[in-house]
Parts: structure tokens; C-alpha cells; sequence
């Protein structure tokens, strides 16, 4: 077939985009040619339109061993270990196949992760689907979180965190991000860096099948009603080749065989060959011929646009090959010499003795487009004035439980029981908490992590939401008594060439350049996903942050749960008021306009250093942030986990209670303290200039609001804890 | 006193069972499923995990690979052999223990604490036991034990059912029931009471910043029962 302009077209690329490939080859390129850099050029593969605002992230510091550009990032957790960690979207295909899609994002992350040399130790995602009452929403749910236990399970790495939210912008185009964190030894980790020349280039794990063609494509696309006829283009995963590969790669990676090893994602072959030749500024030849094949017939196009799963694409060292092939033999997965490296800084693929495609790297790598694309400033929206009368008809407990009942707030418990979350016999903080927490196997150290959005508050005003979401995702940690390192991040976006939809995305990545810089919690990962669309709506502005943090001796980790009578409960941090955008506005008042809640990040870091501080002088029985709900809702949390109740005391705060308990003014906690250690945490928060105050008293079994509400536990259980799974049986 | 734990293409509580294992002081060794010998051993554990990927039938495919044959053979004379969760449905597949594990009742995989109880004493896994009532963890997507109406008489008239899903009381009743097994079975074990085959996971309950510590209870009074049989 003869390329012209409208096939290029038909594969993504723009106009102008075909004719500088022409301009770079000097010549028309032949399908398979037309076919990698269509590949190579998407949005997904590229970062077209955001790399330019990417480069201001904060991506370095003391800890950090690895920043973005590598599979995944790598930070310090000493004595000679290292975490890495990424983050990852699959929600174009989640869409079409909910089961597959959340499956082979789960398994795409779990080998960005061993690709680096790292055993994966947990996994956490954040999923987010359309109104409960959209009809397709069920459905999508229960296929998601089927798919991602069903990968995850089998595996048998424990998801130990995640966060589901609804809201009708999914609709029509869920997402489905998926975050693992794997432990390495510091002088192990591997790169994808390939050096040396005339080096086998080998092929391992599964045959190379018809699946997932174009995959990459159809993620930098937006959807139409035709979407379903993209079902072809979604991978199908088999996690336990997956599990062979994992553990045959580890095998291999104990010894000194390995140059480079780069796992076959988006776009297949094309991408991981030319990304390791391209860091390693060589070319790299391959005979197609080579490669393990599925089914027969495959052309040099499908095999290098092929995104079937379970693959791995390794640069070894001469002489290494038997060695090599004996550990996959042993796990019974395909080995194959496919290629060698070269000096040429081409890609040269050869099929039946024939050259079909010779393209020099640097054109598919550095000189790919880089758009500055048009962007709209989003104002900060007019804060409300509630009247104070409107609260006079409502009764606090039925506004309880019609909060505690909601689905962006209810236990999610139908959902992590379906995943493995104690397998590996190192999870100490189950899903439900503020953040997940497994030990480093055969230390006294634990890694907590947290995945995070805030979609209401970005797309209310995107600079102050993704300051925010970057502000909750450290306090997840601190919540839990880890010094958080540093954040992955997963920006799902609609269309960059919608103005709007441009400004929300450079807005949100500026706040969370803002927030990362001043928290010392720099970004080392991530990940972009445009084209969240359908027709012309984008979803609202959705940046997923996954934190992590360390906790060096694991018996001081922290949990919500409240722990004892008598006990004395503090909130630190103000409490002003802030009701725009709150879960309370939007939900009792059906008011959706107005600013997000400010984000003082003197205060988040002071505040967060400060509990930090007690927990470690072992003065906090229990801490819980206080996010969508306000103070109310984070304290119905601890005492249902905890089984206890709490008397509050008359607040001293001159505002309207209401707005006390529901109001969501970021950079708070609530802490459980023993009473004889009060004089003791009031003196450190007072030294350190925290604003805190006592807010009640721990007792059996009841939440005693004031003189006039009283509401049981078991009330408050049975308004938290069934919503979802009645939602889902219904 | 000497454990081997199997590891089949998929296993993936291999490693725990080991930590679990060595910390209550057995010396174990990993079992390759391509070997043809079984090192000298006092128990033989398959650990849970989804061997040969689930494909065809849990546990099916692992019960046909090399160990098996000598795992069988060490089992028949006499062996303690103990199958988790999908040893437990390898276990299932050799015929070692009878009856069938079909998928849960919701068709959904489930992963949390469970309250068991053993259904007597009389063997040398639950002999001496200190709790009446135990707190494991499951997880898994088939542990819905079924077996016909012939093999249950059989199995209760010789006291084969191992150990009950149960409330935090002993109440043996169907709201307690996780998976919808027949006669809330969590475990079964073979006539001799060698073999037992049992979806709950003691080795996730080994430390009281994990789960809870009734594993560590199981496995504490299983080594001093082998120790004081031999």
C-alpha cells in the first residue's frame, strides 16, 4: 500500500505532522514506517502538548534517585533499599472493556515496575466512573474492579490503597489509574539505557498476537457512539505469564547478564526499541522474523504495532544468551534473539531478508512535535454568602446521614474486599485508612502510600485544586506517621486542543509544581492522559497523586481508628468556614458554584511537620485528616473504625456550627491524645505556632454532638457501610 | 522437625508460608514442582496462589505436575500434607481429600478475616489447640466446598470436616458463611487425618500488626504435635 497524506491521517497524525515526517525521511515513508511514527508521535507516547509544562515540575531531590523519564522513579528509603513507584492511566480501554482494560493497566504498571529491577510490594489505583444513576455505571464498576483484582490477585501483590469517586463528567469516559511500588536494592535497579554495540537485543515472555494494534492511538483519540467498535484495540492480559515473567526477570537480574530492559507497553516493539536505543544514542536492528508470533501471517507492521501484553525487551550482554534462555526456558516463556545493537542511530527491521522500515532514531524521539498549545486561565470563582438562616431547618443528623451515605463518601469496602490486600504477609494498614501500609520485608521500616484527587476542586478553580490534591496526598501520609518523599503523577485531562480543557490542565500542574516544591515532595513519575472525552465535553480536571512516604520504625505507624475512653480529641489546623465546593454546598444546599478551599501551604507543612513530631514522641493514639465532609465526617470515621463514641465539646469558634462541622478549610487533623499527655502536645503545638483546639472527649458507643443530637455508632455504621454494596445488588 | 513447601508455576503465598514456617521454628525447604523427589520432610505444605494460572480448573494442572506423584506417595503412607486455599483445591484434584471447590457464591473474590472452629481435636493439626474459636484471613474465589449427599455422610461419619466457618461465638450458621460452602466447611481432611486441605491462610495471621496472631497459635501447636508424635 502506498502512503499518502489521508492514511496518515487515518492514523492519527495531523497534516503538517506527515509532511515533516516526509521532511525528516527526505522521503515517503513506507506503511510500516508511517505506522511507527504514528505510534511514536500520539499524544500518549510523546507528550506533545504537555511536555513543555511538564519540565517546570519540582523532580528533584535528596531522596530521589530516579526522576521521570525512566519506567518508573526511584527514591532513598536507606540502608541501601529504594522504592519505585509509578502511576499509570488505562482509561481509554477501561471504557470499551472494563474487565481488560483495568486488568492490563494494572499488569502495564506491575512491569514498569520489575523492569527496574523491583519485586512489586503493593499496588493501589484510583477509579473514578459516571453518576450511579447512568445507566452503563454498575457495569463498569464491577467489570473495573473485577479486572483489577483479577490481575492483581494472581500476581499475589497486595492492593493496599485506592480511591473510587462518581460524577456525572465520566459518563461517557471513566478513568482507571493504576500505582505500584516495588522494592529494589539501591546498586540493583535497572535502567532501560542501552550501551555497547553489536549486543543481542532479545524478546522475552509472550508470543506477539493481533491484540491491542493501535492501542496508543486510540488513548490520544476522544470517543464517539462508535466507540464500541474499538473493542479489537483493547489488550487482553494473562496475569500469570505475567507472574512467570516477573519472577524469571528477577532470576535473570540477580546476575550481571542485563545492559538495558525496557517492558513492551504502549505502541509494543516500536516504542521499547527505540527508546532504549534512543537513551543509548546507538540504532538497533531487528529481524522480525525473529519474533514470537501468535498467529501467523503477522506483517512487519502488526508485529512492530502490537500491544499484546507480557513482554519484555532486553539488551544483554555477548555470551550471556544461554544463561539467559535457561531461566525462561525454566519458566516456560518464550526467548528469542531478535536483533543486535548498532552504530548506525537507525531503527532497521528487516522481514522475509528484506529491509521494511530504516528510520533514524533522533527523528521519532527528539525532533517528535512539541505543541504550545492555546490555554485559558480559569478565574477564581465569587465566594457564596450563605445566610445563616438557611441551616435553622436542618437537622445535623439527617444531613449526617445523608453525607455519610453518599457515594464519594461511603466505605468502599465492597470494592477492596475483592482485591488481595494481605498477600506477601507485610500489610500492616489495610485499604480504608488514610494510607496503605506494607513493611520492607525483614525490616523494622514500612512504606505508606496514598493515591489522591479532587476533581470537584480543580475543575472549580484548577490552580488551587491541584495544590490541594498534592496537599491531601501529604497529609494521607503524615496521617499515618510517614515522612512523605515524594508523589507519582497521573494527570487525566480532556482535549488539549480545547482551550479551556488546556488551561485546566497547565493551571493544575502548576499548583502541583507549587505544592510539591514547598512540601519537598518532588514529582517522580507519572503519566498524562488527554482525550478524556466525549464529543465535545471533557471530564472535569482529574490529576491523580500517588504520595509515598516512610515510616522508619513500623510499630509507631499510626491508624484512624479511635482507641480508648477518655481520651482527649484535638483538631489541629483553623476551622473557618470554607463551605464553597464542599461536600455540603453541593450536596444539602445543591450549590455548585464558588471557590475551592484555599490551600496555605505555610500551614500544611507546619502542621504536618508537627504531628509528625508527636507521633514520633509516641504522644498520638490516633490521627485522621480531615478532607471531603469536614470535621464531622472525619470524626464519624474514627469512631466507626474504632467502635467508640465522642462527646464534643461547645465550640469556642465564633462561627455557625453547621459550618464548623461541615466546612472543608484544608490543613487539619484530628488526633487522639491520652489525657495525661495533653499538657505535654499543647506545649509542642504551641511552640511551634499550630493552631489547635480540644474538640471533645472519647466515650462508649455515641456521637453526642450538642445537647440536642445524639447519634449511635451503629447509626452511623449502617448510613456508612451498605450504600455500595446495596447499590451494587439493586 | 522439616517442612517443604511446593512452589508450582503461579504459586504465590510460597513465600509466606516459608516466613511462617521458619518463624515458628520448622526447618523448610522450597520444592520446585519440575522435581521428581521430595526432601526428607515432617509436612509438606502447597501453598495458596493460582498455579498454572488457574487455566482449565484450579489446583487441576498442579495436581498432575512431577512433585505431585511423590507428594501423593508421601501422603498414602502416612505424610502430613497440608493444602492452602489453592493447595487446598490442588489437593481436591489428586482425590487426596474428597469433594469439589466451586466458585463463591457472589462470584466475587473475597479477602478478610473469618472466625473458624475446628470441628474436634482429634488430630494432629488442631490437637492441644488453646482457642476453641480462631480468627484466620481468606482470600480467594473458589472456596465454595460442594460434594455430593453420598460423600457428605461419608465425610461425617468418619469426622473428616476439618474445621466450620463460624461467628466471633462458634455459632455455626449460614450469615456466617463467606462463600456459600455446604455445611459452612472451611477445611476438610482426608480419612487418616493426614492430609487437610483448608481455604483460610494461618500464615497471614503470624504477627498482631498483620491480621491477628491465631496463625501463630496454629503454627506453635502444629510443630510441638509433630515433635511430640515423632
Amino acid at each position: 500500500m502506498l502512503v499518502d497524506e489521508n492514511i496518515a491521517i487515518e492514523h492519527g497524525l495531523k497534516s503538517d505532522e506527515y509532511k515533516k515526517i516526509c521532511k525528516l525521511l527526505k522521503r515517503t515513508p513506507n506503511l510500516t514506517e508511517l505506522g511507527i511514527f504514528s505510534a511514536m508521535w500520539n499524544e500518549h507516547c510523546s507528550y506533545k502538548s504537555s511536555r513543555l509544562h511538564l519540565k517546570k515540575l519540582p523532580t528533584k531531590g535528596k531522596k530521589v534517585i530516579q526522576g521521570p523519564g525512566e519506567n518508573a522513579g526511584v527514591i532513598d528509603i536507606e540502608d541501601g533499599d529504594a522504592i519505585v513507584f509509578k502511576i499509570e492511566s488505562h482509561n481509554h480501554p477501561s471504557f470499551i472493556e472494563p474487565y481488560q482494560g483495568a486488568a492490563t493497566g494494572v499488569g502495564g504498571i506491575m512491569r514498569d515496575i520489575f523492569t527496574m529491577g523491583a519485586r512489586p510490594i503493593a499496588n493501589l489505583n484510583s477509579i473514578h466512573f459516571g453518576s450511579t444513576q447512568h445507566k452503563k455505571t454498575r457495569n463498569l464498576l464491577r467489570g473495573v474492579v473485577h479486572g483489577i483484582g483479577g490481575y492483581g490477585n494472581c500476581m499475589g501483590v497486595p492492593t493496599i490503597a485506592g480511591q473510587t469517586s462518581f460524577d456525572s463528567s465520566y459518563n461517557g469516559n471513566i478513568l482507571v489509574n493504576a500505582m505500584t511500588l516495588g522494592l529494589v536494592k539501591k546498586n540493583k535497579i535497572f535502567y532501560s539505557k542501552a550501551a555497547g554495540l553489536d549486543k543481542p537485543v532479545i524478546y522475552v515472555g509472550s508470543k506477539t498476537g493481533r491484540d491491542g494494534i493501535h492501542g496508543a492511538s486510540m488513548a490520544s483519540a476522544s470517543f464517539d457512539e462508535k466507540i464500541e467498535e474499538k473493542k479489537p484495540t483493547v489488550q487482553v492480559g494473562d496475569p500469570f505469564t505475567e507472574k512467570l515473567l516477573l519472577e524469571a526477570c528477577l532470576e535473570l537480574m540477580e546476575g550481571d547478564s542485563i545492559i538495558a530492559i525496557q517492558d513492551m507497553g504502549a505502541a509494543g516493539l516500536t516504542s521499547s526499541s527505540i527508546e532504549m536505543a534512543s537513551k543509548g544514542n546507538l540504532g538497533i536492528e531487528i529481524n522480525l522474523n525473529k519474533v514470537p508470533c501468535r498467529e501467523s501471517k503477522m506483517t512487519p507492521y502488526e508485529i512492530m504495532l502490537s500491544e499484546s501484553q507480557e513482554r519484555m525487551l532486553i539488551v544483554l550482554e555477548k555470551g550471556k544468551e544461554e544463561l539467559a534462555k535457561k531461566i525462561f526456558d525454566k519458566w516456560n516463556l518464550d526467548f528469542s534473539v531478535i536483533g543486535k545493537t548498532t552504530n548506525s542511530k537507525n531503527i532497521e527491521l528487516f522481514f522475509d531478508n528484506e529491509q521494511v522500515a530504516k528510520i533514524p532514531v533522533n527523528t521519532l524521539v527528539e525532533n517528535s512535535p512539541m505543541y504550545d498549545r492555546k490555554w485559558k486561565k480559569t478565574k477564581l470563582p465569587k465566594k457564596n454568602k450563605f445566610k445563616k438562616d438557611i441551616y435553622n431547618d436542618l437537622k445535623i443528623q439527617d444531613i449526617l446521614k445523608k453525607i455519610l451515605s453518599n457515594p464519594n463518601i461511603c466505605s468502599k469496602e465492597w470494592i477492596w474486599q475483592q482485591y488481595d490486600h494481605t498477600v506477601m504477609g507485610d500489610t500492616i494498614q489495610k485499604p480504608g485508612g488514610d494510607s496503605g501500609v506494607v513493611r520492607v520485608h525483614g525490616t523494622e521500616k514500612a512504606v505508606a502510600a496514598s493515591v489522591d484527587s479532587s476533581a470537584i476542586y480543580c475543575w472549580a478553580h484548577p490552580l488551587t485544586g491541584g495544590k490541594q490534591v498534592v496537599a491531601e496526598s501529604w497529609r494521607n501520609l503524615v496521617s499515618v506517621g510517614a515522612t512523605p518523599i515524594a508523589i507519582t503523577n497521573c494527570l487525566n485531562f480532556g482535549s488539549p486542543e480545547n482551550e479551556e480543557n488546556m488551561g485546566e490542565f497547565v493551571e493544575c500542574v502548576q499548583g502541583i509544581g507549587e505544592a510539591s516544591k514547598y512540601l519537598d515532595f518532588p514529582v517522580v513519575s507519572g503519566n498524562v492522559s488527554f482525550y478524556n472525552q466525549t464529543k465535545e465535553v471533557g471530564i472535569k480536571p482529574t490529576p491523580s497523586i500517588g504520595g509515598v512516604g516512610l515510616i522508619k520504625d513500623y510499630k509507631k505507624m499510626i491508624t484512624m481508628d479511635f482507641k480508648e475512653n477518655n481520651n482527649v480529641v484535638l483538631i489541629i489546623g483553623k476551622t473557618e468556614g470554607h463551605m464553597d465546593q464542599s461536600l455540603f454546598a453541593r450536596i444539602i444546599l445543591d450549590e455548585k458554584n464558588g471557590p475551592p478551599p484555599e490551600v496555605n501551604l505555610f500551614n500544611e507543612k507546619n502542621n504536618g511537620k508537627s504531628l509528625l513530631s508527636l507521633i514520633e514522641k509516641g504522644l498520638v493514639k490516633s490521627a485522621h485528616d480531615i478532607s471531603l465532609g469536614g470535621i464531622i465526617v472525619a470524626l464519624s470515621k474514627m469512631c466507626i473504625r474504632g467502635n467508640k463514641g465522642i462527646k464534643l465539646n461547645k465550640t469556642k469558634n465564633l462561627i455557625n456550627e453547621i459550618e464548623y462541622l461541615f466546612a472543608e478549610d484544608q490543613g487539619r487533623y484530628i488526633i487522639e491524645i491520652n489525657k495525661k499527655d495533653l499538657n505535654e502536645v499543647n506545649k509542642i503545638l504551641d511552640k511551634n505556632s499550630v493552631y489547635h483546639e480540644e474538640l471533645g472527649v472519647i466515650i462508649e458507643k455515641d456521637m453526642v454532638i450538642n445537647s440536642k443530637t445524639k447519634v449511635s455508632i451503629d447509626e452511623l455504621k449502617s448510613y456508612n457501610t451498605n450504600w455500595l454494596s446495596n447499590y451494587m445488588s439493586s | 522437625m522439616k517442612s517443604s513447601v511446593i512452589t508450582f508455576p503461579g504459586s504465590n503465598c510460597d513465600r509466606d508460608m516459608d516466613v511462617a514456617l521458619s518463624k515458628f521454628g520448622f526447618k523448610n525447604k522450597m520444592v520446585w514442582h519440575d522435581d521428581n523427589e521430595l526432601p526428607k520432610s515432617d509436612l509438606v505444605v502447597l501453598p495458596g496462589g493460582f498455579s498454572y494460572g488457574d487455566y482449565l480448573r484450579c489446583g487441576s494442572m498442579a495436581s498432575k505436575s512431577k512433585i505431585m506423584k511423590s507428594v501423593i506417595n508421601f501422603a498414602r503412607s502416612g505424610g502430613l500434607v497440608m493444602g492452602i486455599c489453592n493447595g487446598f483445591q490442588i489437593l481436591v484434584e489428586t482425590g487426596l481429600v474428597p469433594g469439589v471447590l466451586l466458585r463463591n457464591r457472589y462470584l466475587e473474590f473475597i479477602c478478610k478475616n473469618v472466625f473458624i472452629k475446628p470441628a474436634n481435636k482429634k488430630n494432629l493439626y488442631f490437637k492441644n489447640i488453646d482457642k476453641d474459636i480462631l480468627e484466620f484471613h481468606i482470600a480467594h474465589n473458589e472456596g465454595n466446598y460442594f460434594c455430593t449427599n453420598d460423600q457428605l455422610k461419608e465425610i461425617e461419619d468418619n469426622n473428616q470436616i476439618a474445621i466450620y466457618y463460624c461467628n466471633n461465638k462458634g455459632q455455626i450458621e449460614e450469615k456466617f458463611n463467606p462463600n456459600g460452602s455446604i455445611k459452612n466447611i472451611a477445611g476438610i481432611f482426608n480419612k487418616e487425618k493426614n492430609v487437610l486441605g483448608m481455604m483460610p491462610h494461618p500464615e497471614r495471621m503470624i504477627d498482631q500488626c498483620l491480621s491477628g496472631e491465631d496463625g501463630s497459635l496454629f503454627f506453635k501447636n502444629l510443630i510441638n504435635n509433630i515433635k511430640n508424635a515423632s
